[in-house]
C-alpha cells in the first residue's frame, strides 16, 4: 500500500519531470511539422509499395493515383514469368548475391574487427597513423579509386571473379572506424585480468572482446549488407553466370513501358530488404552510432 | 664559442638519438608483433584498394593511359584540358559544387533537426519516425520511384497534379528541361540524405545526461531551443564533426541519381557531375589518365573541404 503510493509518486515525478522547457504549442508546432516532413518523405516510399500492387493501366492513369484501385499481385506473377525464361536460372543470381553480399559482409566485419581491436586497446608504433589514414578515407568516395582500382584487379589476376567485388569490401573505412570507437569502451581492466589469466591476444579478442561489442559487429553487417546488396559488380563480372540479383533486377526496370509492372515489384523487392533488416536490428544500430564520433 | 661548440655537439647528439630511437623503435615492433599481425589483413587489403588507387590516380593524372597503350608523361596538360578546354567538364564542376553548397549544408542540418526533433518522441512512434526518415537512404535504387513522379507526360504525379489543379495546361518534361534538371536532382538528393550522419545524431541525443538538461533549466534556460543550442548541441561535438564528413562526402559525389533521372549524357550536360564526367572518361571512352586528373581533383575537392569544414566545427563554442 505504502509502496504503491511512492512508486506513484515517483511515476508522477518522472512525467512532470520529462516537460521541463516543452510548451504545449510549442509540441503542436513540432507535431505538425514532423507531420508534413515525414509524408513528404514517406510518399515516394508509399509509391513503391503501391505501384507493385497496382495493374498495369493503372500505372498510367490520368491522373495518377496514391493508392491502386484494383489491387492485383498480377505484376508478382509476371515477374516470376521473367524470372524463370531468363537465360541464366534465376537461381544463379541469387545465389551470386548470396556469395558476394555473404562473404563480403562476413569477411568485413572479421577482418575489421580483427584490425580495430588493436587500434581500440593496444599502444604500438604507427597505430595513430594508420588510424589517421582510415579517417581520410571516410573523407572520399569509391569513384576516387575507380579507374586504378580496375587496373589493381586485372593484375592480381581476380577480374571477372567472386573476389574482385568481395576482397575490397573486406577494407571499407566506416566499418573500422564504427568498430575502434565502439571497442574503446571496453574497460581496460577486463582485458587486463583476461592477460593475468595467461589468455593470448587472440583468445582476448575472441572471447572477450567480439561477446562485448555484438551491437557493433551487428551494425557492421548490416551496413555492408545495404553496400553490398546494392552492388551490381558490373564493373568487375562479365560472365552473365557470375551477376547478382541486383544486376537482373536492373535489367527488368529498364527493360521498357510493357514490364512496368515487374519493374514495380523489383522495385520494392530492392527497397524492402534491407529496410527489414535495419529494422530487425535498428537498437543495435542506434547503440553502435552513438560512440561514432570524431575526437580529434 | 660557446655558440660553435652547441652547434657542433648538435648532430652528434641527433645522431646518437636517432640510433637509439631506432633502436627502441624495432624493439616496440618486435614486442607489438601480435598487435601488427591482427591489423595486417585488413591494412594489406586498404593499401592495395584503397591507398594504392589513390596514389596511383595521382601518377596517372600525368599521363595519356588510355590501356592500349603505355603510359606517356605529358605533364599537367590533362589538368589544363580539364579547366581551359573541357566546357563539360566546367558545368559538371559548377553542379558538383552547387550539389556540394546546397544539399551538403541542408543535409546536414536536416540530420540534425529531425533527428533532435525524432528524440522528442519515445518508444515505438520513434523507431517509426526514424525509420521514414532513414528508409529512402538506404532502399537501394528505389528512387527511381523519382521517374514515376517526374514523368514528362500527364500521368507523372507531379504533372497530373498541376494539371488537375490548373497550374499548367500541358505536361512538362521536367528532366529534360535544362531549368529544372538541377532543382529536382536537389531534391532527390535532399530525400536520400538522411543517411548515417542522420543515425550518428539521433545516438548521440540519446547520449546526452539528462541532469544536464535539469540543471540548465535550473540556470535559467527557457525553451527547446535554448536547451538546443546550449546544452545539446555543445555536448554532442564529435558527432556534429563525424556528421559532417558524411554529409560532406556524399554530396559531393551524387551521379547515380543524375545518371538514372536527367540521362547520361543529360539535356545539355545539365545533370553534369565531377562524378558521372569521371565515369563517362574511365569506363566508357577508356581515357584513363585524363579520368584519374578528374579523379584526383575530386579528391582533392572532397578531402579538402572535409578538412576545412572540420577546423570550422571545431572552433564552433571554443
Amino acid at each position: 500500500m505504502i509502496n504503491d503510493k511512492v512508486s506513484l509518486k515517483f511515476h508522477f515525478h518522472i512525467k512532470r519531470h520529462r516537460k521541463i522547457n516543452r510548451s504545449m504549442a510549442g509540441n503542436v508546432t513540432l507535431f505538425i511539422f514532423m507531420g508534413i516532413a515525414g509524408i513528404f518523405m514517406a510518399i515516394p516510399l508509399v509509391f513503391v509499395v503501391s505501384n507493385a500492387f497496382k495493374p498495369l493501366d493503372e500505372l498510367f492513369r490520368y491522373p495518377p493515383t496514391l493508392f491502386p484501385r484494383h489491387i492485383t499481385t498480377n505484376n508478382f506473377s509476371d515477374l516470376f514469368v521473367l524470372m524463370s525464361n531468363s537465360w541464366v536460372p534465376f537461381s544463379r543470381y541469387i545465389l551470386n548475391t548470396i556469395i558476394i553480399t555473404g562473404g563480403g559482409t562476413l569477411g568485413h566485419v572479421i577482418v575489421a574487427s580483427l584490425a580495430a581491436y588493436p587500434l581500440a586497446k593496444h599502444d604500438f608504433p604507427g597505430k595513430n597513423l594508420l588510424f589517421s589514414m582510415v579517417v581520410l578515407s571516410l573523407m572520399f568516395t569509391w569513384q576516387v579509386t575507380q579507374v586504378p582500382n580496375y587496373l589493381i584487379i586485372s593484375k592480381l589476376g581476380i577480374n571477372n571473379t567472386y573476389l574482385a567485388v568481395i576482397l575490397p569490401a573486406f577494407a571499407y573505412g566506416l566499418g573500422l572506424y564504427l568498430m575502434k570507437q565502439f571497442m574503446e569502451q571496453i574497460p581496460d581492466s577486463l582485458l587486463e585480468s583476461a592477460r593475468l589469466d595467461g589468455a593470448s591476444e587472440f583468445r582476448i579478442f575472441w572471447s572477450i572482446v567480439m561477446p562485448n561489442v555484438k551491437p557493433a559487429w551487428l551494425t557492421l553487417a548490416i551496413l555492408q549488407f545495404q553496400t553490398m546488396w546494392g552492388n551490381t559488380g558490373s564493373q568487375f563480372l562479365r560472365d552473365e553466370q557470375l551477376k547478382p540479383l541486383q544486376y537482373a533486377l536492373f535489367q527488368i526496370v529498364n527493360s521498357g513501358p510493357a514490364r512496368q509492372g515487374a519493374a514495380a515489384v523489383v522495385t520494392l523487392i530492392i527497397a524492402a530488404v534491407p529496410i527489414i533488416f535495419f529494422l530487425i536490428f535498428n537498437s543495435s544500430i542506434i547503440e553502435t552510432m552513438t560512440t561514432s564520433g570524431m575526437k580529434e | 664559442m660557446n655558440q660553435v661548440d652547441v652547434a657542433l655537439d648538435q648532430p652528434m647528439i641527433n645522431v646518437e638519438r636517432r640510433h637509439r630511437d631506432e633502436w627502441s623503435l624495432k624493439a616496440k615492433i618486435i614486442k607489438n608483433k601480435t598487435s601488427y599481425i591482427m591489423i595486417a589483413p585488413y591494412f594489406i587489403l586498404f593499401f592495395l584498394f584503397t591507398v594504392l588507387p589513390v596514389l596511383m590516380s595521382m601518377a596517372l593524372s600525368f599521363t595519356n593511359f588510355n590501356v592500349l597503350e603505355s603510359p606517356k608523361f605529358i605533364g599537367w596538360n590533362n589538368y589544363i584540358r580539364a579547366f581551359l578546354e573541357d566546357d563539360v567538364f566546367r558545368i559538371a564542376i559548377r553542379n558538383t559544387l552547387i550539389f556540394a553548397v546546397i544539399t551538403g549544408p541542408i543535409s546536414y542540418v536536416m540530420c540534425l533537426l529531425f533527428a533532435w526533433m525524432i528524440n522528442e518522441f519515445n518508444g515505438k512512434l520513434r523507431t517509426f519516425l526514424t525509420l521514414i526518415f532513414y528508409a529512402p537512404s538506404i532502399s537501394g535504387n528505389a528512387y527511381v520511384i523519382w521517374n514515376y513522379v517526374l514523368r514528362g507526360d500527364r500521368y507523372g504525379i507531379l504533372n497530373g497534379i498541376l494539371l488537375s489543379l490548373n497550374i499548367i495546361n500541358a505536361p512538362i518534361v521536367w528532366m529534360k528541361t535544362e531549368k529544372y534538371v538541377m532543382t529536382f536532382l536537389i531534391i532527390v538528393q535532399l530525400w536520400l540524405s538522411l543517411g548515417t550522419g542522420f543515425l550518428t545524431f539521433i545516438a548521440g541525443l540519446q547520449t546526452i545526461d539528462k541532469s544536464m538538461y535539469e540543471a540548465a533549466a535550473i540556470d535559467g534556460i527557457k525553451n527547446r531551443w535554448q536547451e538546443l543550442w546550449y546544452v545539446t548541441l555543445p555536448s554532442m561535438k564529435p558527432q556534429l564533426l563525424f556528421g559532417a564528413v558524411m554529409q560532406i562526402t556524399q554530396s559531393f559525389a551524387v551521379a547515380d541519381i543524375s545518371i538514372q533521372l536527367a540521362g547520361n549524357p543529360s539535356v545539355n550536360y545539365s545533370g553534369a557531375t565531377i562524378v558521372t564526367h569521371l565515369m563517362d572518361y574511365g569506363s566508357i571512352r577508356y581515357e584513363m589518365g585524363y579520368a584519374s586528373a578528374i579523379a584526383t581533383i575530386l579528391f582533392l575537392l572532397m578531402v579538402g573541404s572535409n578538412k576545412l569544414i572540420g577546423k570550422l566545427l571545431r572552433r564552433v563554442g571554443n
